[in-house]
């Protein structure tokens, strides 16, 4: 059998997961203050439109975005073929085409801002 | 001298007269001392000489012995009766056809095993009067843990990707195959990737690690196919962005 | 002799209830699940961002109500899952060998757990928090 092109998304989700675990859990933690009333001062509109509206800050909201759609939808696809879903193709291609139009959707977001 | 009273739940299955395994329960007297391997013996020279089961060197390491012992993948030579309760049940290695009892259908590793290119492949041929292949001790102990496997087959039957896709290469033979890779008088890499860098090969693994959890001899197989991924994923790259790279 | 192996079918969607070891490695996967939603809650939140001071504000009103507190705790749970048996297993997958020997699992396991912990407190304190 011909060798395997799975190395691109496997690529992504170890790149992804890599992120994830290293950055995640701050972020939720800001995003948890904010939901329990003590909102922190970078999520204030004026402060998180100029992070967002450089370039650097661009950059770093994508890739966290676009890397945890990637990691999440390869890790996925794999434990619902562990759950017993074995129609592998199908889930592989919803689950990436997600992650691909989070990634385009995200550039768009960002372009606005 | 102490004993107990041991129950061996057995599956037995004989192809010539049943359609299913059905279990079969021996009353063993064991001394504190016993392995499961010896209440089987015990079994086979004075209850039931119609029982079947692979055993040699009954000292984990020949590989022989592999079946599920109250589960849980073990070789039954070093599955000490002190560790376990007085019933035990005993079945043939998980993820492998029954052939008869205790005795699994390997066939299917053996292929695989061959597969994977197990042995060295010199980047050039050298004539004996060139002299050996050299290697420092910092290059052997990079692969030596992966030398130490005895092809028990214990990580095939915890593996549960095995288990669910039988065309599954593998931990022995992908953890063989790197153990070569990364030996450094091998130049036969690429030979091995063709093998095991496909979707049966080391991109069916999922990083469970119950492989390296059962694995007797400490080889973590879990470990060398993350290994193969990543070196397969720098490949992939390689290969695909800068395809002037000569080799293919 | 006649051969007639007998094939021992694997129950495709409850292999894993079978052992503890099985449902802790599920439990692992199903941390993508959230890492999955949390994701995609930040591109809302980039969206609504991109659709002004109003469109963003309400959405961080939202954040305060029950389901969406109850959200971002069940999700830092999962991700912290995530976060831990991620680092535990990166010497598996690059082990460094210094000369001959090489560095015990720990030590590659431990820089990430201290780098992790440095970095969120410079992004809390970046943001704000304190």
């Amino acid at each position: 059998m011909a060798k395997s092109n799975k190395p691109i998304v496997w690529g992504l989700f170890a790149a992804g997961g890599t992120v994830t675990a290293f950055l995640l859990p701050a972020l939720i933690i800001i995003t948890l203050l904010a939901a329990l009333g003590y909102v922190p001062d970078l999520l204030a509109y004026e402060n998180m439109q100029a992070f967002a509206a450089h370039w650097f800050g661009k950059l770093v909201l994508f890739f966290i975005v676009s890397l945890s759609l990637w990691h999440a939808a390869h890790r996925l696809r794999i434990t619902l073929h562990d759950f017993g879903i074995r129609s592998d193709t199908l889930v592989a291609s919803a689950l990436y085409l997600v992650a691909a139009l989070g990634t385009i959707a995200a550039i768009v977001y960002l372009l606005r801002i | 001298m102490n004993e107990r009273q041991i129950q061996l739940e057995v599956l037995r299955y004989n192809p010539e007269t049943d359609d299913e395994p059905r279990f079969q329960t021996y009353s063993v007297p064991c001394p504190d001392e016993w392995v499961v391997l010896d209440a089987l013996n015990y079994v086979k020279d004075n209850l039931d000489t119609t029982l079947s089961y692979r055993w040699s060197c009954h000292m984990a390491v020949c590989g022989s012995c592999g079946m599920m012992i109250n589960g849980e993948p073990t070789l039954s030579c070093k599955a000490f009766l002190r560790d376990y309760p007085d019933h035990i049940r005993v079945e043939p290695l998980a993820h492998f056809p029954i052939e008869r009892d205790l005795v699994t259908v390997i066939d299917d590793f053996m292929g695989k095993l061959s597969r994977a290119k197990p042995y060295l492949i010199p980047k050039e041929e050298k004539a004996i009067e060139e002299g050996e292949y050299r290697q420092s001790p910092a290059e052997l102990k990079r692969f030596k843990q992966y030398t130490l496997c005895i092809n028990c087959m214990l990580c095939y039957a915890a593996c549960p990707q095995y288990g669910l896709v039988p065309a599954f290469i593998g931990p022995a033979a992908i953890t063989l195959a790197h153990r070569y890779n990364i030996d450094s008088r091998d130049g036969g890499r690429d030979q091995r990737q063709q093998v095991i860098a496909t979707n049966e090969g080391v991109w069916e693994c999922s990083f469970v690690g119950a492989c390296s959890e059962v694995c007797p001899k400490h080889v973590d197989p879990a470990a060398a196919l993350q290994q193969v991924k990543i070196a397969s994923t720098v490949d992939w790259y390689k290969e695909h962005l800068m395809p002037w790279g000569g080799k293919s | 002799m006649s051969r007639k192996p007998y094939v021992r079918e694997i129950p495709k969607g409850s292999w894993y209830l079978r052992q503890g070891r099985y449902m802790r490695y599920m439990g692992r996967e199903v941390t993508s699940l959230f890492v999955g939603a949390y994701a995609l809650f930040l591109l809302l939140a980039l969206k609504r961002l991109s659709e002004g001071q109003a469109a963003y504000e309400a959405f961080l009103e939202g954040l305060s109500s029950p389901l969406g507190v109850l959200f971002q705790i069940i999700t830092l749970l999962f991700v912290l899952y995530h976060t831990t048996s991620w680092f535990n297993l990166t010497p598996k997958a690059m082990p460094v060998q210094r000369g001959e020997e090489f560095l015990p699992g720990g030590v590659i396991v431990g820089a990430h757990y201290a780098g992790w912990v440095l970095l969120s407190l410079v992004v809390l304190f970046l943001a704000g928090v304190f």
